[in-house]
């Protein structure tokens, strides 16, 4: 099962048109040496076949639709309209919108998407994704390096940890120095910037969960000279005082808790955000609207000569594909909430969260390590260690207890919750964790 | 192909002109209508110091982005405003309101040693 | 009347509901979260009722054209059929956490191991990654593994040059500065080859690696590739193979005999995930053994019967994406492999060739010039007739309903129209295209006025770009703000 249409007959008047007679004529132009290796791979297998065997594979998953690990993804409810509308095979199966006339539905929507993130971040112009937060996070930190012309970074600890590596992996690429600046009772403490720092970077809610005090890294940045990149959770933009408004130059973040599954870690998408002044120095695509020749409103790709295929070595990034329609899933899912429903379930998953918080902190041994306040995510200190509790309320059928990184503290484990849980599910997660810890 | 007489040229079609002790720089009405319509062109820090042969501007069009190389050496006087607002100068007016920046020479000799007009014609004519 | 097709925000009216979601329990949200910390002002999205949001999406993909609607021949993209049974396949795994206990995410571990062997298979090489997001990315995975492989080797501050051929994607040369090298360009030959005399002159110990696509962009078979290989491997450069055009050779050959030290993959172009309309992609890097110790982390390892996350690679260059990867899309590949088998992979390049050869045949034989006239793999690059612009016949074909071919690249060929057909497009396919170029050139020399203004039956016309360059709007505002 191959997908080819062509019949022998095909293959055969094809082939004669070339004056050929064989497919391996095809190839004459290869070295010998290298001809037709042996590709040792498991049999062909009809669909029927393989989705079974899929199936049997998706058995060995225990289903975390109900998860409350802590960490970065979470299960939110996604609206039926949105996979249902992705899945339409011209925006599933599109290239990239070179083409505008016969591209007006992705450009479009990639256009209503940029709007929607400037309106959440509270800055002007947000370009059309990246891959997701972390790869977002290092280009935000590179645009600030570019702009200020200064290779100096500081990186508040509150960002998460997996972010951090990426922005290492790509600062010590071009030879810029990253410092990390230590949490101190779960939060980011004050600080100042030498004259060598182009970017600070901090996170609100940070990975411990808390909502950071952003004011004052935003005014010794500033005073020095350096650009302010914040990375945020789209959905706690529901709710709380966006970026843009704390005075930040350039947001950053991960998309999945808009209209995406956890995916087992991806495909989600990154999103940046900047203010107008940086609007040229944005890596990755941007959609601009525009007129046709009979003066119609059109949308095209725009500022192109910032991009690799035009400027290449000069180019702000080598971005390419990016995570487009993941993106849009993230619109259509605002699309469906709307502002109202967004803050509703915003609202629930803070409920539930700090409902879930009081419930654990109520066992003997388990103390709340986050400073409050929070949004949807805390961590707990646990008298065992977390990959243990992890594992133990696995056992039990419970998603819970992210193991945090050693550097935060011992027997650190994160938990979340959201919309989607019920208080069946928090009351059955404590009964869990205490028959764990007993 | 108009090459005015009251400059310098270089191989990479920049213009040079001596004025109240700067030099000013911009691109030739080739390079213009090689670039086609311009939309954005990315000036020096004034204050920058530039070497003769280097790299200090950009000039877009939809399709392409062109270096623009500093025609001699010294230091960025000024920088063409009005081209934020109006890059399309560089189309219309090249040797005049579409002029990119003003260098303030290191050595003003160094003006000699870029092609004269009709040094510059020939050069075009060997690219066609 | 106004007969834009209006945004979400115009159809936007103040107190519609959409969805919603459960009823939020009661909570006092100032007291959770801290009043200073609530935004003044909500976000301006718009209310939308349900049907409203559905209609809305659904016209816009009546704008827009896909490979499900229509023959896509982008060169170097390989816009094959994407199979749906790769999505009933993601849809089984979607509720997946990445930090649940691994134990009881087995079957998602297996098949992250599984796709890390196949791809070894394929390729040739010994080691794989699956975490970076897309091609490009997979590209800066690789280069930075040659950049920690010539540190290790205490030769990293004297290898700062990378050598690109001049016909190289625009990518290659623009990673390379991301992974904080100089980039030189190598000329091409007449042949459209990269020029083997040229290259050994431009090797030389400054030099860190070598950027190379087999096929090349041209659509073809650098011919002399094993001998570009040992002359770098003899000056102690690394070979970084540029999987975009894979699609031509697999199981005919591997870049791993070749002798490619390096390979990133396209998951959306050789192995059928959809490309969504620019994303999510994947691009997975293989790595002969001696890089191998540099990979990302984590990758999968089988330990007796468990899979495991592995994180134990003290040389690692890091990590370049959150969690381990699109996993989602690894999944669709997955699928495509195990349904195609090794023979069917190797019969998808073998139709992919035979399209690309045929048409190229038929082109010519109507007019099309034809650059570099020989045999060529699973795409090739034509030239209109003379005195006919590639744009034009670009936008010609948008009225005669299909998505022209890459225009424009690569830059060493004039007016270049880039064609891969791929091997899920039929005979008729092709020869219906073949009626429909015969026709533009004809009628396009004929009528100049014609050809200049098409397309004339799509959603829109030609559209500004100057204006959209020039002075950008890059978000929708309200009427009293703009």
């Amino acid at each position: 099962m191959d997908f080819t249409p062509h019949t022998p007959e095909d293959v055969r008047e094809m082939l004669a048109e070339l004056g050929l007679e064989e497919l391996r004529e095809l190839f004459a132009d290869l070295p010998e040496a290298l001809l037709e290796p042996e590709l040792s791979l498991p049999e062909p297998a009809s669909e029927q076949e393989i989705l079974a065997h899929l199936r049997e594979l998706a058995a060995k998953n225990s289903p975390a639709d109900r998860a409350f690990l802590g960490g970065g993804p979470r299960p939110h409810f996604v609206p039926s309209l949105v996979p249902a509308l992705a899945q339409r095979g011209e925006f599933l199966t599109a290239y990239t919108p070179y083409q505008p006339e016969v591209s007006q539905g992705v450009l479009q929507a990639v256009f209503e998407y940029q709007t929607m993130i400037a309106e959440l971040t509270g800055l002007d112009v947000s370009n059309a994704s990246l891959y997701d937060g972390a790869a977002a996070l290092a280009e935000g930190v590179l645009l600030a390096l570019r702009q200020t012309r200064r290779m100096g970074v500081v990186v508040s600890q509150g960002v998460h940890p997996e972010y951090r590596q990426v922005l290492a992996t790509y600062l010590h690429a071009v030879g810029a120095e990253l410092r990390t600046v230590d949490l101190e009772g779960g939060l980011t403490p004050p600080a100042a910037f030498a004259g060598d720092v182009g970017a600070v970077v901090l996170q609100s809610p940070n990975f411990l969960g808390a909502i950071e005090n952003p004011a004052p890294w935003v005014e010794a940045a500033h005073a020095s000279g350096a650009l302010v990149v914040y990375v945020a959770d789209p959905l706690s933009l529901a709710l709380l005082k966006p970026p843009g408004e704390w005075g930040a130059d350039i947001a950053v973040g991960d998309g999945q808790s808009l209209g995406n599954p956890m995916n087992f870690g991806g495909p989600h998408f990154g999103y940046i955000a900047v203010r107008e002044k940086l609007m040229r120095q944005l890596p990755g695509r941007l959609v601009s609207q525009t007129h046709d020749v009979d003066g119609r409103r059109g949308y095209v790709l725009a500022l192109a000569a910032r991009e690799q295929h035009i400027r290449r070595a000069k180019a702000k990034s080598n971005i390419t594909t990016n995570a487009q329609l993941t993106a849009l899933m993230g619109a259509m899912h605002l699309a469906a909430l709307g502002p109202r429903g967004l803050a509703e379930l915003a609202a629930a998953t803070v409920a539930r969260s700090h409902e879930l918080a009081g419930r654990l902190t109520a066992i003997f041994g388990v103390e709340l390590a986050t400073p409050e306040p929070f949004f949807a995510e805390f961590a707990v200190r646990l008298p065992l260690p977390a990959k243990r509790v992890r594992s133990a309320l696995a056992a039990r059928g419970w998603h819970a207890a992210t193991p945090v990184p050693a550097e935060y503290g011992e027997n650190l484990a994160l938990f979340a919750a959201t919309e989607r849980h019920s208080e069946a599910d928090l009351a059955g997660l404590a009964t869990a964790l205490e028959e764990v810890l007993s | 192909m108009n090459i005015p007489e009251d400059r310098r040229y270089t191989k990479t079609h920049e213009w040079a002109k001596l004025e109240d002790g700067l030099v000013v720089v911009g691109i030739s009405d080739f390079a213009q209508e090689s670039l086609g319509d311009v939309v954005f062109v990315e000036t020096p820090e004034v204050g920058r110091e530039v070497a003769a042969g280097e790299a200090v501007a950009v000039i877009e069009s939809v399709k392409t982005a062109s270096d623009v190389y500093a025609p001699v050496s010294g230091k960025v006087a000024a920088v063409n405003e009005a081209l934020a607002d109006e890059p399309e100068l560089v189309n219309g007016d090249p040797y005049n309101a579409g002029w990119l920046f003003k260098i303030e020479p290191a050595d003003p000799a160094e003006l000699e040693s870029l092609l004269s007009p009709e040094d510059y014609a020939r050069v075009l004519e060997e690219e066609a | 009347m106004n007969r834009d097709f209006p945004t979400l925000f115009e159809r936007s009216r103040a107190g519609r509901r959409g969805v919603r979601p459960p009823r939020p329990p009661e909570a006092d949200l100032a007291a959770l979260l801290g009043a200073d910390n609530l935004r003044g002002a909500p976000p301006r999205l718009p209310e939308l009722d349900e049907l409203a949001v559905v209609r809305h999406y659904t016209n816009l993909s009546r704008r827009q054209v896909g490979v499900d609607t229509n023959f896509y021949p982008l060169g170097s993209c390989t816009m094959k059929y994407n199979p749906r049974a790769g999505e009933a396949a993601a849809a089984l795994f979607a509720e997946l956490h990445p930090y649940q206990d691994p134990d009881t995410a087995q079957g998602a571990l297996q098949i992250i191991y599984e796709l890390q062997e196949y791809l070894a298979e394929i390729t040739g090489m010994d080691a794989v990654t699956l975490q970076p997001a897309a091609g490009a990315h997979g590209e800066l995975t690789g280069m930075l593994l040659i950049r920690a492989y010539h540190e290790s080797r205490g030769e990293g501050e004297q290898r700062r040059v990378v050598l690109v051929p001049d016909s190289a994607h625009g990518s290659n040369p623009a990673t390379a500065s991301m992974a904080g090298y100089q980039v030189r360009e190598v000329p091409s030959g007449p042949d459209g080859e990269v020029d083997l005399e040229a290259l050994r002159a431009a090797l030389g110990p400054e030099v860190a690696a070598i950027m190379l696509t087999n096929p090349n962009t041209l659509g073809l078979f650098e011919r002399k590739i094993l001998e570009l290989i040992d002359a770098a491997h003899e000056q102690g450069v690394q070979l970084y193979y540029d999987g975009a055009n894979l699609n031509a050779i697999m199981g005919w050959a591997r870049p791993g005999d070749m002798g490619f030290d390096v390979v990133h993959l396209n998951l959306h172009k050789t192995f059928s995930t959809p490309h969504g309309g620019g994303g999510p992609g994947s691009g997975p890097v293989g790595a002969k053994a001696h890089l191998a110790p540099f990979l990302p982390v984590p990758t999968v390892r089988l330990e007796g019967d468990r899979y495991v996350l592995d994180y134990d690679r003290p040389q690692t260059i890091g990590r370049m994406r959150s969690f381990y990867g699109n996993f989602g899309v690894m999944v669709r590949a997955y699928v495509y492999i195990r349904m195609l088998g090794a023979s069917g992979l190797k019969r998808a390049s073998a139709m992919a060739v035979l399209n690309a050869n045929y048409l190229r045949k038929k082109l010519a034989a109507v007019g099309y010039r034809i650059p570099y006239d020989r045999l060529c793999k699973h795409e090739f690059v034509a030239q209109p007739p003379e005195g006919l612009k590639a744009l034009d016949v670009a936008k010609a074909l948008l009225d005669y309903g299909y998505h022209p071919p890459t225009v424009y690249f690569p830059l060493i060929v004039k007016e270049a129209l880039m064609i891969e057909p791929t091997e899920t497009e039929s005979k008729e396919t092709l020869d219906e295209y073949v009626e429909a170029m015969a026709e533009i050139a004809r009628r396009g020399l004929e009528d100049p006025e014609w050809i200049a203004h098409t397309p004339y039956t799509t959603p829109v016309r030609r559209l500004d770009e100057v204006a959209a360059n020039r002075k950008p709007v890059l978000r929708w505002r309200p009427e009293e703000e703009t």
